[in-house]
């Protein structure tokens, strides 16, 4: 049970000109552990829907065929369980023990089996909270496990995960790794997709490399396919262990103070915090989920009003309004001097086509139309947008979003330049693009600060890190 | 924040009863408070409803923070009347040009405000008094709603907190970006219509993807569903709609007897 | 469009996405109040001046229709989008159930009539001048009873109707092609028409 044959199988979005995937043929037994790999946009995770059998017909145009155990998708859904990437999106319930039994409710199981079989789902991922605890209180870790509870509660022949660790701090990527892998049963097919490979290969025994423009570009173990292709794949955007990206560390010692924060906190969300950035220098912050490591970035970018303790913002960085806190600036100034990266790109679009979005920070800063025009071309050149100038923002892929919302923050040229997890899904093409970027800006003079759980980009970049820890449960 | 949370203690004696029952009872007694312009009527109803309070569990100052708004369309009442009443009978007490003070103003006044209170206190206090999921579970149990429906809203308005805070974090990035309005209300108008658009999508994005997780699992496969939570209806919930209709009814009786009556179709 | 025997089966994201668009528009109208609390204040001294307004208390109905293009979305919108203000907590607590019942079967005639096949600006505003109808009649007969009959319920009642025909009407089919711009419709029949990229 839980075999998967897919026959020259290509699927286009409605709206789309390009194949997302194509002529893609592979044959996966039962029981069988597979890592899904290929550079941004190569078309795994729309697999992974066809699989799931979320594909329907009127969103888009199929070839070839795909099967489980011998039937179509649509017609198997009960074979299969799929947890995505973003856990807020997959919880259907407020109410933890409810989520889980939301499945089994559909399906039919009968009322008297349900909360044992969600008690023994919710044992199995190792929850820690009883099953009337609000969704809405987790950790994103803590959800992520509670959305793989929900999967495995209708005992799936085959379990598909897209990216299922992508936001989450180490510890709780760790723990939802080893939830997998505790979970699985002998004869349970897993097919995972992830962009950091060296993690995710204790789960798998066989690798599938996706090519870009259609087909299969490798396939075996994960010895065999590195061995032969590892250093190409490396070049095409695939995280490939044993391929380190080389460190840029700073060419010249921290310069003056830009801006302080003195015990500083907003209760509940972050506790009392001390910092100091400096110019020339890029400041990693790490984390657990939830230690306020978000909250922090807003309220050292002048977006929040600090509840206690205070932002400070030094001559070098606000000129005269160095007696003001930055989050009492007008909005231009504020853009001028402070750049601000927020967790979810699509937070951060205004206009409606990619050139406007650039365009946008320049003209509020009231430079001249021929400067901002130069300034936007030069960025859309540099991070590889400029065939997209004209396409809506919302219409980008993941890493280009990613791309374009870090290319607004610069587009103003800020003093000092805040990140909210500026690597997260992202391949290894444009992660060393985006290290390279935050190296030349800090050589040149301003500060970074990065607010991120990937432990590869601070050992690439920071010249110093702050760990916050998680305040007190305070019970909510 | 916003938040749908119920805010009673949820073992009170009818706060506990069936989200059905309670709805039902709610919606019967303010369908027949509307059916009346008089005082008194409305008076009767708001003294029973204040009067059943603690039995639902909710103290009187919960239900005034949940209320003020109602004193808002009070006044808006007050002053639509004093400018536009139909009936200027009575001694006038204030005549400014089109602005007219009159008994019988007064008195249409105190009627319709009564009336505003009296029909919206009820669903003040059901709403107040129920979790979403237990409408949702005994709609689709006890009212067979269809359960598509029923759970697609649920879901839905599990969004709730979530697009509230959306909404800051798209005021902040636009501060970010350079982009505010100061003091013109012109400006403010726009960046008004331009966050809103942002979170219409946001949303409009976030339930695509819910539909899509539903679906993965099971979700309309055309399974017969089971239920995991039951929801009953018992005799005490019929009870309680009995006895919304009866205090409903007395209220509109004595004001009929005290001759007070004024139909709102008449 | 796709003419297959079940176009009128609603999918479970007409469901979803139809109640988040009711859900999102409670959260807008919340968010209204927090940014112009002064205007409220206006509002309730004097009156008339909310039915200019009132139109986008109606948006969600003629969104609804244009966008979902099923039987019964345009009520089920607006529905939706009065139970919530009612959880949430609006001045009108349970009375604005029955009312968004009333307002979205104006608008759902309006489609009806169309035999749900025409989606274009003439229907759009055609269901925002319905709705507008049915929320003025409602009024005139459950609210404003007690207000002078030609200096207030009648301007009151053709107000709301202008009001739903501009702004619920033309401005929701101008809303709803905004949206399918940004892709987010893309499996909706609206987001069809959207130039491939
Ligand atoms: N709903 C959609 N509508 C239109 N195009 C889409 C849609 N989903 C994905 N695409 C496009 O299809 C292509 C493949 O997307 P997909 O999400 O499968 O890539 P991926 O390999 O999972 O990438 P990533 O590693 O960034 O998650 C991309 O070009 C993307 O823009
Ligand atoms: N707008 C908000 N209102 C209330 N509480 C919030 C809000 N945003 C976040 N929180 C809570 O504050 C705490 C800190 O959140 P924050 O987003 O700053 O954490 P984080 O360190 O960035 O976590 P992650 O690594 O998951 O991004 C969390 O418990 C979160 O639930
Ligand atoms: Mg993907
Ligand atoms: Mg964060």
């Amino acid at each position: 049970m839980g075999g998967v044959l897919l026959r020259g199988f290509g699927w286009r979005h409605a709206g789309r000109r390009a194949w997302a995937v194509r002529g893609v043929d592979l044959r996966v037994e039962a029981g069988e552990r597979v890592l899904l790999l290929g550079p941004s946009g190569a078309g795994k995770s729309t697999l992974l829907s066809a699989l799931a059998g979320l594909l329907p017909e009127d969103s888009g145009e199929q070839e070839g065929t795909v099967e489980i155990d011998g039937l179509d998708p649509r017609k198997g859904r009960e074979r299969v369980g799929i947890v995505f990437q973003d856990p807020e999106t997959q919880l259907v319930m407020a109410r933890c023990g409810d989520d889980v039994a939301f499945g089994l409710e559909n399906r039919g199981v009968p009322a008297d089996e349900i909360w044992p079989r969600v008690d023994e789902a919710l044992h199995r991922v190792g929850f820690p909270y009883p099953r009337d605890r609000h969704t809405a209180a987790l950790s994103g870790g803590e959800q992520q496990r509670l959305a793989l509870a929900g999967a495995l509660a209708l005992r799936p022949a085959l379990l598909l995960l897209d990216e299922p660790t992508a936001n989450l701090d180490p510890a709780g990527a760790d723990l939802v790794r080893r939830a997998v892998a505790g979970a699985l049963d002998a004869d349970t097919t897993l097919i995972l997709v992830e962009h950091r490979v060296a993690e995710a290969l204790p789960l798998v025994d066989r690798v599938v490399v996706l090519e870009p423009g259609g087909g299969v570009r490798a396939d075996g173990t994960p010895e065999a396919v590195f061995a032969t292709h590892g250093a190409a794949l490396a070049a095409e955007g695939v995280w490939v262990p044993g391929h380190p990206i080389a460190p840029r560390a700073a060419t010249a010692g921290p310069g003056e103070l830009l801006l302080t924060a003195d015990r500083l906190g907003l209760p509940p969300r972050l506790g009392s915090t001390d910092l100091a950035v400096r110019a020339g220098e890029a400041l990693a912050v790490r984390g657990p989920n939830g230690a306020g490591k978000s909250t922090l970035a807003l309220l050292l970018g002048g977006l929040l009003r600090p509840g206690r303790g205070r932002v400070t913002a030094s001559a070098e960085l606000a000129g005269r309004d160095h007696r003001t806190p930055p989050h009492r600036w007008r909005a231009p100034a504020l853009a001028r001097r402070i750049g601000s990266v927020f967790q979810d790109p699509e937070h951060q679009f205004v206009t409606s086509t990619v050139f406007d979005e650039l365009a946008l920070g320049p003209r509020r800063t009231g430079q001249p139309e021929a400067v901002v025009k130069e300034t936007v071309a030069g960025l859309l050149e540099r991070l590889r947008l400029a065939r997209l100038a004209a396409a809506n923002p919302y219409t980008l892929s993941g890493g280009e979003a990613r791309r374009l919302s870090v290319a607004t923050a610069l587009a103003t040229a800020p003093r000092l330049l805040i990140c909210d997890e500026p690597t997260f899904g992202q391949d290894r093409r444009t992660w060393r693009e985006l290290v390279d970027l935050f190296a030349d800006l800090r050589d040149a003079g301003h500060g970074v600060v990065t607010v991120t759980h990937d432990a590869d980009f601070v050992a690439a970049l920071a010249d110093r890190t702050v760990t916050l820890r998680r305040a007190p449960d305070d019970g909510r | 924040m916003i938040s749908i949370e119920p805010v009673a203690a949820p073992d009170a004696p009818l706060a506990r009863r069936n989200p059905v029952a309670k709805v039902a009872a709610a919606l019967v007694f303010s369908f027949t408070l509307l059916a009346t312009l008089d005082p008194v009527a409305p008076a009767i109803a708001i003294a029973l409803e204040l009067a059943v309070l603690p039995l639902f569990g909710i103290r009187y100052r919960v239900l005034a923070r949940r209320a003020w708004p109602l004193l808002l369309s009070a006044a808006g009442i007050l002053v639509t009347l004093v400018l536009f009443a139909a009936d200027r009978s009575g001694r006038v007490l204030l005549d400014a040009g089109p602005v007219l003070v009159s008994t019988g103003v007064l008195l249409t006044a105190l009627g319709l405000v009564l009336r505003v209170f009296a029909v919206a206190l009820p669903g003040v206090i059901v709403f107040a008094t129920t979790d979403p999921t237990d409408l949702a579970d005994a709609l689709i149990q006890n009212a067979k709603a269809p359960a598509r429906f029923a759970i697609g809203a649920l879901a839905a308005f599990r969004l709730v907190p979530l697009l509230g805070q959306e909404w800051q974090m798209i005021s902040m990035a636009r501060r970010a970006r350079g982009v505010d309005a100061g003091r013109n209300p012109v400006a403010k108008l726009r960046l008004f219509a331009s966050t809103a658009f942002a979170l219409l999508v946001g949303a409009i994005r976030r339930g695509t993807r819910l539909a899509v997780a539903m679906d993965a699992r099971g979700f309309d496969a055309g399974t017969p569903r089971t239920v995991a939570r039951h929801q009953h209806f018992t005799g005490a919930d019929a009870l309680l709609i009995a006895g919304a209709v009866v205090l409903a009814a007395a209220a509109l009786t004595t004001s009929v007897a005290l001759g007070t009556f004024r139909p709102l179709i008449s | 469009m796709t003419s297959t025997t079940d176009t009128h089966r609603w999918r479970t994201i007409d469901i979803v996405v139809a109640s988040v668009i009711a859900v999102a528009f409670g959260v807008i109208f919340w968010a209204w109040g927090l940014v112009w609390s002064a205007t409220e204040g206006a509002f309730a001294f004097f009156p008339p001046a909310q039915t200019l307004l009132y139109g986008v208390w109606l948006m969600p109905a003629v969104i609804g229709g244009l966008v979902i293009r099923k039987p019964g979305a345009a009520l089920y919108c607006e529905t939706v989008a009065a139970v919530l203000s009612a959880l949430l907590g609006s001045q009108w607590a349970g009375t604005v159930i029955p009312q968004g019942i009333v307002q979205g079967i104006g608008a759902e005639l309006a489609f009806a009539a169309f035999r749900y096949r025409s989606f274009r600006l003439p229907t759009a505003v055609f269901a925002g001048a319905l709705t507008g109808l049915s929320a003025a009649l409602f009024d005139f007969f459950v609210w404003n009873v007690d207000y002078a009959l030609t200096d207030y319920r009648i301007p009151y009642a053709l107000l709301t109707i202008v009001s739903a025909t501009v702004i619920a009407g033309a401005g929701g089919w101008l809303l709803t092609n905004a949206l399918a711009n940004t892709g987010v419709l893309d499996r909706f029949p609206a987001g069809r028409n959207r130039a491939l990229i």
